[in-house]
């Protein structure tokens, strides 16, 4: 099925929750209201004709100039031979969306590196710990304002510091 | 399996035990770590611990420019560096809108399955090393040894290859070499054979592996597994043939899938297996490619400032550890603005924490080894 006739298909099951539909892109994406994330993916995923079994990927984009946190579904159908991307808008400073675990169970370690390297809470996660970096690191690292703590553990990750201690 | 109180005479009692296995266990292909909780021998939940090998490769790939992120992809996996060089070129090139010269694809495909038909020598060798089967391993090895002088031939590294470009491939490869790589095929494909006789029909091995930890149609789809992990469970997907890219579906090939034919569908034995007949097709592909090697330049022109215009792909290719994905977004400057790896032993690190119930310590050594986990790919 065509990205368009997925999209059509969403937007009757789900008025006003979907839209921001982008169809002459490499990947056709949408973007769906954060409330609406879980209905809308266990719709893609039951409806026969649309099948999404997997969730290939599951990540997030930082844009701080329009103040927002996308996190991005890539979804795909083995059996239809179908993709779509379904992304969800959230507020920077405070992101929160519910957790995925229940329709794909690959979503929970997905969705521990996005909390990790990001700071998106999914509510209703049943593990929602850093997943990369250790449990008292401080800050998200993909975001694109993050500052690198100077120490950590009293391990300096500066590495020039290091050089001219030694040099000396 | 708690024995009751009133079995045991007083003052004796039965605890749970909590074991760290790894970071540094050789079992666990890289560091990583497992929380196990046992009841004796049978595992009551094995939680795993990741992230000792994260390098922060996508951050970097905020930093750096297109061109100068290759390097950095092979680091992702280093047992498959190739698959990641043609993920990220792909990527940049469908953003960019630069094609590809045939040649290159050729080289592409000769590299990467030499590289595939190396990474499964490594996994099926330490997988039966890790359930105790020393010897393959060493036959293992030395077979990935001429694959890795042969790579050194074709783009002078023997681990890390930085030798797909956004374009093509950083050089050619020689007539000469093309004759070695024959060489080695017609040696290689008896061998396969070989360890057959010596690992595959095994009836130890058979024995420790049919039947264990099985992954069943709809957890392999839920938890995505991908790759061999997923044909192991009969699910007949692969990329390379289903969304084909780069001169795939010019060549012939079988996707081999799980049978359950010593076991069940999806046991531990059919995922390996589903690796060893991989080879064979491997070798048939590098067969027709070498045949088929067009001539031409190799690498397209590709400005020196790479700029491709805002937008964002996802590009999968068929590493020998499943669909690797790329993420990635442009904002049409000189850096991307961001690179997403998605690769295939995450998913099936994510996988073992629900398999592990209810089996023995001895089984999850074979279960990891089966899914052919390998830690830089999870942590990136």
């Amino acid at each position: 099925m065509e990205a368009k006739e997925i999209y059509e298909r969403l937007e009757k099951q789900f008025p006003g929750k979907v839209g921001g539909f982008k169809g002459d892109v490499p990947e056709p994406y949408c973007i769906a209201e954060a409330q609406a994330v879980v209905d809308v993916c266990r719709f893609l995923r039951d409806d026969p004709q649309l099948n999404f079994e997997v969730l290939s990927d599951l990540t997030a984009l930082d844009w701080p100039k329009d103040e927002k946190i996308q996190v991005v579904y890539h979804l795909y159908s083995y059996s239809q031979r179908h993709a779509i991307v379904v992304k969800v808008d959230l507020p920077r400073d405070n992101p929160k969306v519910t957790t995925l675990e229940g329709v794909w169970k690959v979503a929970n370690w997905f969705e521990r590196e996005v909390f990790d390297l990001f700071g998106v809470v999914f509510e209703g996660h049943s593990d929602l710990r850093r997943i990369m970096l250790p449990e008292d690191w401080v800050g998200h690292p993909l975001r694109k304002d993050y500052v690198e703590q100077e120490e950590y553990d009293g391990i300096s990750t500066q590495r020039a510091p290091l050089v001219e201690k030694l040099l000396r | 399996m708690n024995v009751p109180a009133q079995s045991l005479s007083p003052g004796f009692h039965t605890e749970d035990m909590t074991i760290s296995v790894g970071p540094q266990h050789p079992s666990t292909h890289g560091v990583l770590r497992f929380v196990v909780k046992t009841d004796g021998e049978v595992i009551g939940e094995a939680i795993p611990d990741v992230g000792y090998l994260h390098r922060s490769i996508e951050k970097i790939g905020e930093k750096v420019t297109w061109h100068g992120y290759v390097p950095y992809t092979d680091r992702a996996d280093y047992l498959a560096a190739m698959f990641a060089n043609q993920g990220f070129c792909m990527a940049a090139e469908r953003l960019g809108g630069v094609e590809v010269t045939r040649r290159g694809e050729f080289c592409r495909v000769i590299a990467c399955e030499l590289n595939r038909i190396a990474s499964h020598l490594i996994s099926v060798g330490t997988f039966g090393q890790d359930i105790g089967a020393i010897t393959p391993f060493v036959h293992a090895l030395r077979e990935r040894e001429s694959i890795n002088n042969l790579m050194e031939e074709i783009c002078g590294a023997r681990l890390t290859y930085n030798y797909i470009r956004i374009g093509g491939v950083g050089y050619d490869i020689l007539p000469e070499t093309c004759g070695r790589i024959t060489e080695f095929l017609d040696h290689f494909e008896p061998i396969v054979d070989e360890y057959n006789r010596l690992l595959s029909y095994n009836k130890i091995f058979i024995k420790r592996l049919a039947g264990v930890a099985v992954v069943s149609r709809e957890d392999a789809l839920s938890y995505n597994l991908v790759g061999p992990n997923l044909r192991g469970a009969g699910i007949k997907w692969d990329i390379r043939r289903d969304i084909p890219y780069s001169v795939y579906p010019e060549l012939e090939f079988d996707v081999p899938v799980g049978t359950g034919h010593v076991g069940t569908l999806g046991d531990s034995y059919d995922r390996y297996w589903v690796r060893i007949r991989e080879l064979q097709q491997s070798c048939k592909i590098l067969r027709q490619c070498l045949k088929m090697l067009p001539t031409g330049p190799a690498i397209a022109k590709v400005p020196r400032k790479f700029k491709p215009p805002a937008g964002e792909c996802y590009v999968r290719v068929e590493a020998p550890r499943g669909d690797m994905g790329f993420y990635v977004v442009s904002d049409g400057s000189e850096y991307p603005y961001r690179v997403r790896i998605r690769t295939g032993s995450f998913a099936a690190m994510a996988i073992i924490d629900k398999l592990s119930k209810g089996i023995m310590v001895a089984d999850l050594i074979a279960l990891i080894g089966s899914l052919d986990v390998d830690a830089p790919e999870i942590d990136r």
